[in-house]
């Protein structure tokens, strides 16, 4: 079981983890705005989850976490 | 069991870069260098002038900021004066291949036993995408809007290539930090540059060619695109020296 977990205060919205996502199971979540003013990036599956950390390991802001 | 984090040694503080700009993705990098390491209590970080000059703000590490180009020259007494300490400069190609390029290439000459993560994107960010002496040939910018003419501008350093040539250096090699398998090469290389500095190799530099999404006008996805595209043609990737290295590869 992959724990995914993003600070969505530290996400800018650029969206590279959605386009690193081999699954593609990360969006912007239009629903949230944080302080600076973006929407933070969504998992929206995490059973389809492989933890390859992708998503991790292109994210300028060391906004997400992952653990199992 | 955590498989990823951000590195103990940055602090919590959020970054000021524009979304996309790849400067975190070498911060981080850096940052897990010197955790797998274990050198933070004698690491020293010198900041250039140009988007990096903040970076004492994401280091838990003792930081100095150097004149505009003079991060090498600084460094250099940090460790001349200390040499137990691991000391590196983060430069941009502002920094390093315009204004600093004689205390770049006189550090390398000597041989200064520092790491040198050398940023270049092509353009000159903090000040708004003037042309930088890095930009590619046709590329637009502010002060070159039909394109960089090579007949009137010249044409872009090539720091690695330009390095390599030099004695002294212990280990040049250009990396990029525009995909996930670039991002785990480059972290390689930045580690290496480090490990080269415990183990009194020598200089050590690693170029990384980084995005600049607001200057040259992309989305931060196609940014990463124009660095496969057209950067890293020009910039091959690659280790272009390693005293370390036996025999022929």
């Amino acid at each position: 079981m992959i724990h995914w977990s993003i600070q969505a205060e530290y996400c800018k919205g650029c969206g590279l983890c959605i386009d690193a996502c081999p699954k593609q199971i990360l969006r912007i979540d239009p629903d949230v705005i944080n302080q600076k003013g973006h929407s933070p990036a969504q998992m929206t599956d995490v059973s389809r989850c492989t933890g390859c950390g992708f998503c991790a390991l292109i994210c300028p802001d060391c906004a997400i976490t992952i653990a199992k | 069991m955590t498989m990823f984090r951000k590195p103990r040694v940055m602090t919590a503080t959020q970054t000021h870069y524009c979304p996309g700009c790849t400067h975190g993705i070498i911060h981080r990098l850096v940052g897990e260098a010197i955790d797998t390491l274990g050198i933070e209590g004698r690491s020293v970080g010198v900041a250039p002038v140009g988007c990096s000059v903040l970076a004492y703000n994401y280091f838990n590490l003792d930081m100095t900021i150097a004149a505009h180009g003079r991060a090498p020259a600084v460094a250099t007494g940090l460790k001349r004066a200390n040499p137990d300490s691991i000391v590196f400069t983060y430069q941009g190609d502002g920094d390093l291949a315009s204004i600093g390029m004689a205390e770049a290439v006189h550090a390398a000459a000597r041989g200064e036993n520092i790491t040198i993560i050398f940023v270049n994107n092509a353009v000159y960010g903090m000040t708004g995408g003037q042309m930088a002496p890095t930009s590619l040939p046709g590329q637009i910018t502010q002060t070159s809007p039909s394109g960089r003419d090579s007949a009137l501008c010249g044409f872009p350093v090539k720091v690695c290539e330009m390095l390599a040539q030099l004695d002294g250096p212990a280990y040049i090699a250009r990396v990029a930090a525009n995909s996930p398998k670039n991002v785990l090469a480059a972290k390689k290389a930045i580690e290496r540059a480090f490990r080269n500095q415990i183990e009194g190799k020598g200089f050590s530099l690693v170029e990384v060619l980084s995005s600049c999404p607001t200057n040259w006008g992309m989305s931060p996805k196609d940014a990463l695109g124009w660095i496969d595209s057209a950067m890293i043609p020009y910039y091959p990737l690659g280790v272009y020296k390693d005293t370390s290295r036996k025999g022929i590869e």
